[in-house]
């Protein structure tokens, strides 16, 4: 399971490479997809069958929604000369990328194999979860019992988001 | 759009709805729940409208109606959470109800409700946003 995880992440990092150089709009937002598609079959092959759901359809609807706005420009990608500004900040950016990945590789070392192993506060969920809430679905049960203000912030960042959008996308009343 | 998108549309919209609301009904029993049902509930709206098209009045008055719908179920994902103060212990986000048998359709308290108020909520918040982008396209055109 972990050489599958593995392929598909390096086939996500491909397709997240090829979406930033592509010229054509249409196959960055392609490639966008596969990054969307590898990561529904990375939370199959993790056992997280709710957040497959959601992340399958979110990446559909917004695939047809991006390429329902790529389809009305001109699918033509700016193309910057490279000059000694951009050159320096290339490789400031890899020496920052270095530096990132030395950290993480020295503080996963500590940590416990991935998968393996449960915090304290998870293991008194995973035991009297269905007892104390009555769900048989127990990431149902954590999310709108254990975790019922995360869940109202989440439902009030949507309402909040709705607004934002309907508040910029008008042109009557913009003056 | 052609007579093959609209035939497969007719066929297929009310499928997709059907099982978005099961998702959303079912969501304390198998994977799934009110933030996947309801946005596969969208998808069904958003293929309607897209197979069919509408003209710019009726977009507004759906608009004008989903932005109602979304408000009106987030005041009542409040006031449930509220109704936890007035019941016994006094809690905020108290499962005031009875829990019932585990594994049965009607069981859990009022996850069941708070799940079926989060579905409307999703639904009806990403089909205005698509209708929000429909719009001001065709605005932009008049």
């Amino acid at each position: 399971m972990d050489l599958a995880v593995t392929i598909i992440t390096g086939f996500m990092i491909l397709g997240a490479l090829y979406a930033i150089h592509a010229r054509d709009l249409l196959s960055a937002v392609i490639a966008c997809g596969i990054v969307g598609y590898g990561l529904v079959i990375c939370f199959l092959l993790l056992k997280a069958p709710d957040l497959a759901i959601v992340q399958i359809v979110v990446e559909t609807i917004t695939l047809i929604i991006m390429v329902a706005v790529v389809l009305n420009t001109s699918r033509e990608e700016a193309y910057n000369r490279l000059d000694a500004q951009g050159i320096t900040q290339m490789a400031l950016s890899l020496i920052m990328l270095a530096v990132l990945f030395y950290f993480f590789y020295v503080s996963i070392s500590v940590l416990d194999p991935f998968g393996k192993g449960t915090l304290r506060m998870a293991q008194a969920y995973i035991q009297g979860g269905a007892g104390k809430t009555g769900s048989a679905n127990l990431v149902t049960g954590v999310v709108f019992d254990f975790r019922g203000y995360d869940t109202l912030g989440e439902a009030t960042v949507l309402v909040t988001a709705v607004l934002g959008v309907i508040a910029i996308l008008r042109l009557k009343g913009k003056k | 759009m052609t007579v093959i998108v609209k035939m497969t549309t007719r066929l297929m919209a009310g499928i997709i709805f059907l099982y978005g609301a099961y998702v959303i009904i079912h969501g304390h029993l198998t994977p799934g729940g009110g933030f996947a049902g309801g946005i596969i509930v969208s998808g069904a709206f958003i293929l309607v409208t897209l197979a069919f098209g509408s003209d710019f009045l009726n977009l507004q008055k759906e608009e004008t109606g989903s932005t109602a719908t979304e408000n009106l179920s987030i005041l009542m994902i409040i006031l449930l959470s509220a109704a936890g103060l007035f019941c016994g212990t006094k809690i905020f986000f108290l499962n005031f109800l009875p829990k019932g048998i585990v594994g049965e359709l009607i069981s859990a308290g009022a996850i069941p409700l708070y799940n079926i108020f989060v579905g409307i909520e999703v639904a009806s918040s990403i089909f205005v946003i698509f209708l929000a982008l429909v719009i001001f396209k065709e605005e932009d055109t008049i």
